[in-house]
């Protein structure tokens, strides 16, 4: 039992952002604000994980940054600004609206439009089609009462 | 316009293959970042100089010149393997080369450029990294080049090659020569 707590234990440290564990702003609403800042920033080193997650050297040095510009009373958005214009668009998890992310922003809709669109016209063009009927030829029907004769002897 | 929409299926199947065969290219890179500092001023550089006894290293003391700016540290193997054709940008290029030692113990950067020599025409020591991102580097090492008027006109990400050198830095040369 306390075997597998203190297991659980380690494992939750592990676990743990790479930002919990580092000098932190001293006024706990400005170090939420750098946290929450970290969140969206991309690792551009790892690329998928977020400067917060991250271990990488690079990660560690923009959180110290963000954390610096913070207290030294820059707003979130001038942060984001210094890194785009050194690291792109790519460097924020949520890139921003613009001519060269429309594919990015508008591509999985357009996709789900036109297939939706597809998919209404497959069926409204089938529910027209009327049921082709016919009347059954000579062999069908000795077939049929084969069946049927089949059938009461067997009943 | 029916008929026509019997090619749709056919135009996507092209598209993508033609997505596909460009994500299988041997040469593309896919972690290959855009540099944004393209077209733009460099940062300004304002470092304490690494020989013992340098002056401060500042980038604008370089104005009217093209220059390589190369990040470097001792622990990076890349730098190593780079280290001879920073000596060609110079010699065959005519482009002094600009060194600064990226998070790394000055005495370490000295001991690797005492080692291999040194083929930087300045150096300066970026212990914290913020110069470094200033550049907006990912790593090292990185090469900018600078021209005279303090733009960055090439951003040469990973180890200077001879392929590199001949095929990437050369036109970008000439080019900011012109």
């Amino acid at each position: 039992m306390s075997r597998a707590f203190v297991m659980l234990a380690v494992l939750w440290l592990g676990m743990m952002p790479a930002l919990a564990q580092e000098a932190q702003l001293s006024d706990p609403t400005l170090e939420q604000r750098a946290r929450d800042l970290s969140r969206e920033i991309r690792c551009v080193v790892c690329q998928s994980q977020s400067v917060a997650d991250s271990d990488a050297d690079i990660a560690r040095e923009m959180r110290t940054m963000i954390r610096e510009q913070i207290a030294a009373g820059k707003s979130d958005a001038d942060i984001r600004d210094y890194l785009v214009a050194r690291y792109g668009d790519f460097v924020l998890f949520d890139p921003p609206f613009k001519a060269s992310t429309y594919a990015l922003w508008i591509g999985p809709f357009a996709v789900l439009v036109i297939a939706g669109t597809g998919v209404v016209l497959y069926f409204r063009r089938r529910a027209q089609e009327p049921v082709r009927t016919r009347a059954l030829n000579a062999e069908e029907q000795d077939r049929v009462a084969q069946l049927l004769r089949e059938k009461e002897d067997g009943a | 316009m029916r008929r026509l929409l019997f090619l749709l299926p056919i135009l996507i199947v092209a598209a993508l293959v033609a997505a596909f065969w460009r994500g299988l290219d041997p040469a593309r890179d896919p972690s290959a970042l855009p540099s944004a500092l393209v077209g733009k001023a460099a940062p300004a550089v304002d470092l304490p100089g690494l020989a013992e006894g340098a002056p401060r290293l500042n980038l604008a003391a370089f104005k009217g010149k093209l220059i390589a700016v190369n990040f470097f540290a001792s622990w990076c193997l890349p730098c190593r393997a780079e280290h001879p054709f920073l000596k060609q940008l110079t010699a065959e290029f005519g482009v002094p080369v600009i060194g600064i030692a990226w998070k790394d113990k000055p005495a370490a950067s000295r001991a690797f450029l005492a080692e291999l020599g040194d083929p930087y025409a300045a150096t300066g020591a970026d212990e914290n990294g913020r110069t470094g991102i200033d550049f907006g580097i990912t790593g090292v090492p990185e090469t900018f080049l600078v021209d005279q008027n303090g733009i960055v006109r090439y951003r040469l990400a990973g180890p200077v090659t001879p392929d590199g050198l001949q095929n990437a830095l050369a036109p970008a040369i000439t080019e900011a020569r012109k």
